[in-house]
């Protein structure tokens, strides 16, 4: 039997015969199982074509044995708990030597941090075309934004990390603001996570500040610094002269973090600015959610209470208040014209949620591939979104209460948006899930870590690869054929339960009976073909046209280098 | 006819504050007066009613400013007509010929709400009315909901009018007084158009001949019931088995018939009966019933399975009550309104059950679909009359079996055959008349058109016609000028439009056919009906299968060629069974059952690349059965996308359509002569896609200044989850909780 396929720098640990692979769809089928550092690998011949199980190790949230009676020979089952919403079970003879070698390896290499061993990435040996390190640059995306600015400034006063630790070495800070002030800012914002800018307005100069609460306690400490820093961020803005704070967090959780160091900033103290609390439930509650999710969907989805299942976890619900957050925010800018701030506790979880969702509707550059990779680089790994706590990479303390989807539930949310406006984005639904599908697998470095320091130390750029090497090199793959550029439109989804759905190609995709409904896409990839097709014949003939045109020396020397697509004007 | 009542409504402070001063409305007043007394009227309408100073309004923003008009209740609709609807006219992308925006056709009234000091009361037709409220709110069937304020009309006015139109919506009446009636007696009846259609109309010998034809059917066309000797119920004529004789047809007049509706490649068929009256002698009937079955297994050489519907499906009360609970959550009066009912949407949307129903005939279908396609089995469906959830899954079993019913000339072909000519009683399933002692009204096609809907948007390259078009046909079955949907039978129209006439002796009336689409839309509308994700040649579908195929094995999206193919072949009854007892215990039996029968017509189904001009199953899983939002949510300001929904994406194909299109007409010329002009055809593709509305092209009835949608309430109760949600936030440690 042929061996399973390796990627470069992959190695195999081991290999079993005779495993029974217990499919909830299809029924169980025999093979044989090979466990390499960087996937488990099942193959059987007993179908036609052979069936193939292929789940990379990063995915595996636990392993678990399971009891199996009265099964055969096979009295021994293990279940492979996923991260990505599935369970699959194997069933195996218990004494057997290299069926104990499998798992025993399997447990191994499924938590390689937890048994000091590498990440695959650092041994995943691929070229790539295209460097996707090279993708963000944090300088050259704030030009693209027109910073700096006589008001804001492109700071390397964390250069080293010393300010803030899970911040970036560059931020964007009011250019008016002293050394020893920024200090005592720092001092007051939790984590050090002082306000700087994420987005800025091109016309009204509004733009979207983020940090983390501010350090109020229960004796209602104020810090004079932060409040003219604030003063200063609505100064910034001559459009406007109001600043709102959305508070992401839920107003009662707010008053509990008050008690205990944190809080929220009082609007007696803050002059001119208005807070605003978006009531969104905390990490814990959003893993829950999933966690039920997972329950309706799979093995098998409950027909009759579908509906009051989905209601029941939750999800969409919370997906909601995020969009209707993120469409809140949004609307101040562009049509309030004011500039806003964004927090929650820590400011790296609903905040990292909410500006890139808000930046997403307002900035149609983030709507691209590359502008999407930029959103992601910069407001959600550069900005210290703890990947690798809230994933738990290679970590098998699968109990960990830090662990939540909040990065799902961001895809999710543009998923919602692709739905509602589905010219208006560049990418397809393939890229969305294979960002999530390498949120997990470890192959890249893109996900890895915690904050930028961490990745500098670890040398990330240098000994792993980016997953943007991997999609920019097909770009075609990902590219949504009904994309239009939407030129400067904002986009403002509509935050009603009425038009979100459940993505199931996503979450239900294990399911087999939930075939995903891709051929309208490819009926327009050929009408694109064809067009490009006509399009070149039309230019030949152009061409032809024009040579023969200036030997007759005709009066139309010139036409205008027309293109067949009215609509595609790019910024 | 000065009553004390009303004044009321005038007198008392009025229950919202108008932003209109008295000055602007006698400004107002005298626009009116040049405009308003010319309503726009159809051959045959007359105007019963009217009253000025009618404020229409809209509950969408907080202000509740309202435009100035007067409100007309003709023969036909009631209608508002104001200056500024006119000017806003000057350009609507999807007109219909026989309606302004403000018109609602007498039959569409759905329920009329009377609101007198801020209560909202149920208006009920048939008692005297001699107070009138201060606003009225109708609610049509197509889901529009007007709001009418007649607190400024003068007080006869707007009593006769408030009178008026609850008598003429809300009354029985007689079917003479249906407007098609006074329309075709009027309109010169020059409708030669009608038989030019390529839509079968199954009212004569030879549509049926050519559909048996078609589908080579091995059966014989029945003139039994010409001029309608054996049944009033009946067609004149109609197709079965070789077997059945005139006799047989007398004998229970048409009951008992097993009717031909179908034929499979393979040779078997599908046929429908209705029961056989009760009668004590049990061996009689029996004897009969197995002489029928006799006569179709005979004919087709197979098998046949009887379906019985009444077993198996949900009754006509039930699909009225559920109908009516699921349409309320789209009835919607304000913008608070909407977002409270957002957050029990799931849970309302589950208790309407609609959705269910739905879910049931499909799966329904699907097992005859099996029975034909698998089993090569004929079937027989059996109802009681045989017209009503008989016709939904007859038809919805040829549309997933034969592509020709999903075009649209076979569509419509289809639905004369077996809903017009399948004497289904339209009339009083759509409760026209209003006549409370007939039997249950029932939305029964408006049930076949949600299953067709949920088809098409699983389906959407398989149907040559769109979305639009079945909400559209929706429409229509409320505009009571169609013979399609008037009548209870093909007798009962005939007789009624021969005796509709005052002179007997002269040709009866004709009525229009709903498939005349060019009396409601012009072309450049009617081109809104034309599906362009549609794939028809069979070469485009060759290189469509490829390319859905790779796609498919895509799923894992990972780097390099590891694919990984779908486990889908292939189910181990007995291995299932084992495992069931083993690992699963009940829960995976509860996935196999309800569709058990169905489960290899799937999985082979699902193993062969989709085939659009092939079979069509759709999926019944939880999420795959959808809301029909064109339909249900256009009128919904709050719903609107602005720049969004799916039109979007059809809009691209047609753009990039016509760009082809242009490009093969630039390629043609410039290789005859090579000159160099360039005169690019404006593309046709309506306004800007980033302006556009989700409910395109559906305009709702007032341009609203955009804002994104943020409902006034977002506070809300997260009970069920507080013991977390209390929980210190993100930077808690890592204790193991779970």
């Amino acid at each position: 039997m042929e061996e399973a396929p390796r990627f470069p720098g992959e190695s195999i640990k081991a290999i079993a015969k005779d495993v029974m692979y217990i499919c909830p769809f299809t029924g169980a089928v025999s093979g044989t199982l090979t466990v390499t550092d960087y996937k488990l690998y099942f193959k059987s011949l007993e179908r036609e074509p052979p069936f193939i199980l292929d789940v990379n190790l990063g995915v595996i949230s636990r392993l678990e044995t399971i009891g199996v009676q009265s099964h055969g020979e096979n009295s021994c089952g293990m279940e492979i708990v996923c991260k990505d919403m599935r369970n699959p079970r194997f069933a195996y003879k218990q004494e057997e030597q290299s069926k104990l070698e499998i798992f025993e390896n399997l447990t191994k290499h499924a938590f390689p941090v937890s048994n000091d061993l590498p990440l695959f990435a650092f041994l995943y040996k691929e070229k790539f075309p295209v460097d996707g390190w090279k993708v963000y640059d944090p300088v050259a995306e704030y030009k693209r934004q027109g910073l700096p600015n006589e008001s804001w400034t492109i700071s390397k006063v964390n250069s080293n990390y010393e300010l803030c630790d899970s911040y970036p070495a560059l931020l964007v800070i009011p250019t008016s603001i002293k050394d020893e002030d920024l200090r005592r800012v720092v001092a007051f914002r939790a984590k050090h996570r002082i306000p700087v800018l994420s987005w800025i307005h091109p016309e009204s100069q509004a733009t979207i500040t983020r940090c983390s609460q501010p350090l109020v306690g229960p004796s209602d400490k104020r810090c004079k610094e932060d409040e003219k820093y604030l003063q200063t961020i609505m100064d910034a803005n001559a459009q406007s002269h109001k600043l709102t704070i959305f508070d992401a967090r839920q107003n009662s959780v707010a008053d509990t973090n008050k008690a205990k160091e944190g809080g929220y900033e009082s609007e007696s103290f803050y002059t001119n600015a208005e807070l605003t609390f978006l009531e969104i439930p905390n990490i814990h509650v959003m893993r829950e959610s999933l966690r039920k999710l997972k329950e309706i969907t799979y093995p098998v989805i409950d027909e009759a209470k579908w509906l009051s299942n989905v209601d029941s976890t939750h999800w969409l619900e919370y997906i909601r208040l995020l969009l209707m957050g993120a469409v809140r925010i949004a609307d101040k800018l562009e049509s309030g014209k004011t500039s806003v701030v964004v927090h929650c506790s820590d400011g790296w979880d609903r905040t990292a949620q909410l500006t890139s969702l808000a930046m997403l509707m307002l900035d149609s550059y983030y709507r691209t591939i590359k502008g999407f990779e930029v959103l992601i680089e910069k407001e959600w790994i550069s900005f210290g979104h703890r990947f690798a706590v809230r994933v738990g990479h290679g970590d098998v303390n699968h109990t960990n209460s830090e662990r939540s989807p909040l990065f799902v539930q961001f895809i999710d949310c543009v998923w919602q948006m692709m739905r509602q406006f589905p010219a208006a984005f560049e990418f397809n639904e393939l890229f969305l899930i294979t960002i999530l599908d390498h949120l997990y697998s470890c192959l890249f470095g893109t996900f890895l870590y915690n904050s930028e320091q961490e990745r500098v130390k670890a040398e990330l750029h240098t000994k792993t690869l980016s997953l943007w090497s991997y999609i920019n090199s097909q770009p075609e793959e990902f590219t949504n054929p009904f994309y239009v550029n939407y030129e400067n439109h904002v986009l403002y989804p509509v935050a009603s339960l009425r038009h979100l759905e459940l993505w199931v190609d996503y979450y239900v995709r294990w399911n087999p009976r939930m075939r995903p409904q891709m051929p309208v896409h490819q009926n327009l990839k050929e009408l694109l073909v064809i067009r490009s097709e006509l399009q070149k014949k039309v230019d030949e003939l152009h061409r032809e046209a024009s040579t023969r045109s200036l030997s007759s020396s005709s009066d139309r020397g010139s036409s205008p280098s027309h293109s067949a697509t009215p609509v595609h004007t790019t910024v | 006819m000065l009553s004390l009542g009303s004044g009321g409504g005038k007198s008392t402070k009025p229950s919202f504050v108008s932003y209109v001063t008295p000055e602007d409305m006698k400004i107002k007043e005298k626009e009116e007066g040049l405009r308003s007394k010319h309503p726009y009227l159809l051959p045959g309408e007359v105007v019963f009613c009217s009253a000025n100073h009618v404020l229409k309004y809209t509950q969408e923003d907080a202000s509740q400013r309202g435009v100035y008009g007067t409100l007309l209740c003709t023969n036909f609709k009631i209608a508002f007509i104001s200056g500024e609807s006119a000017s806003q006219e000057t350009a609507p992308p999807f007109r219909n010929k026989l309606l302004s925006e403000n018109d609602i056709p007498l039959t569409c009234v759905d329920h009329i709400y009377g609101v007198s000091d801020e209560k909202k009361k149920l208006i009920i037709g048939g008692q005297v009315k001699s107070k009138y409220p201060s606003k009225l709110i109708i609610q049509c069937k197509d889901l529009r909901v007007f709001h009418f304020s007649l607190t400024y009309a003068k007080e006869e006015e707007a009593k006769k009018i408030f009178q008026g139109i609850v008598h003429h919506s809300l009354e029985p009446k007689s079917l003479k007084c249906v407007f098609a009636f006074s329309y075709c007696e009027t309109a010169s009846t020059s409708q030669a158009s009608r038989k030019s259609s390529l839509t079968l109309m199954f009212e004569t010998k030879e549509d049926w001949s050519m559909e048996l034809g078609r589908t080579k059917g091995n059966c014989k066309v029945s003139s039994a019931n010409e001029d309608y000797a054996i049944s009033e119920k009946l067609p004149q004529f109609f197709v079965v088995p070789f077997a059945v004789s005139d006799d047989d047809i007398l004998r229970f007049l048409g009951k008992g018939i097993p009717f031909w509706c179908w034929s499979h490649h393979s040779g078997c068929a599908l046929f429908k009966m209705a029961c056989l009256p009760t009668i004590q002698e049990d061996g009689i009937s029996q004897k009969y019933m197995h002489r029928m079955l006799d006569a179709v297994t005979q004919d087709q050489l197979c098998p046949v399975k009887i379906e019985d519907l009444s077993s198996c499906l949900p009754a006509l009360q039930d699909l009225q009550l559920s109908y009516n609970k699921f349409k309320q959550l789209f009835l919607i009066d304000s913008t608070t309104e909407f977002w409270v009912s957002d957050m029990k949407w799931f849970s309302s949307l589950e208790n309407s059950g609609w959705l269910e129903i739905i879910r049931q005939c499909l799966m329904k279908a699907v097992e005859i679909v099996d029975y034909l396609e698998s089993a090569h089995t004929s079937v027989l469906i059996v109802e009681e009359h045989c017209s009503d959830l008989c016709c939904v899954l007859s038809s919805l079993v040829q549309i997933m079996l034969d592509p020709y019913y999903r075009t649209r000339s076979g569509f419509q072909s289809l639905i004369q055959k077996e809903w017009v000519a399948g004497g289904h009683s339209f009339l009083d399933r759509c409760n026209h008349l209003y006549q409370k002692e007939k039997e249950a009204p029932a939305p029964v096609f408006l049930l076949f058109l949600e299953c067709v809907w949920q088809l098409l948007q699983q389906h959407a390259p398989a149907f040559q016609f769109s979305e639009t078009y079945l909400t559209v046909l929706s429409d229509s079955i409320n505009i009571p000028l169609f013979s399609t949907f008037l009548f209870n039978s093909q007798h009962h129209r005939d007789t009624a439009m021969k005796s509709g006439h005052p002179e007997a002796q002269r040709s009866p009336l004709n009525f229009p056919s709903v498939w005349d689409w060019s009396l409601q839309f012009d072309c450049k509308a009617q081109s809104l009906f034309t599906n362009p994700l549609y794939v028809e040649k069979p070469i485009q579908d060759k290189a469509l299968r490829k390319t859905s195929h790779q796609k498919h094995q895509r799923q894992l999206s990972l780097p390099n060629t590891l694919s990984k193919p779908s486990p889908r072949k292939g189910f181990f009854k007995e291995e299932t069974d084992n495992l069931k007892k083993i690992f699963l215990g009940k829960r995976i039996s509860k996935w196999l059952n309800p569709t058990e029968s169905s489960k290899e017509l799937y999985e082979s189904w699902q193993r062969k690349p989709l085939d659009y001009q092939g079979l069509l199953l759709p999926y019944l899983d939880g999420p795959a059965v959808q809301v029909w939002m064109q339909r249900y949510l256009r009128w919904v300001p709050e719903a609107q996308i602005f720049g969004g929904g799916s039109i979007t994406t059809v809009n691209r194909v047609l753009e990039l359509a016509s760009e082809i299109q242009d490009l093969q007409k630039e390629v043609e010329r410039r290789s005859c002569r090579m000159n160099s002009s360039i005169a690019w055809k404006q593309v046709y593709s309506g306004p800007p896609l980033s302006a556009r509305l989700s409910s395109f092209p559906f305009t709702a009835t007032h341009a609203w200044s955009f804002k994104p949608a943020i409902p006034s309430s977002i506070r809300q109760g997260l009970g069920s989850v507080s013991s977390l949600a209390d929980k210190e936030d993100d930077d808690s440690q890592g204790s193991g909780v779970l």
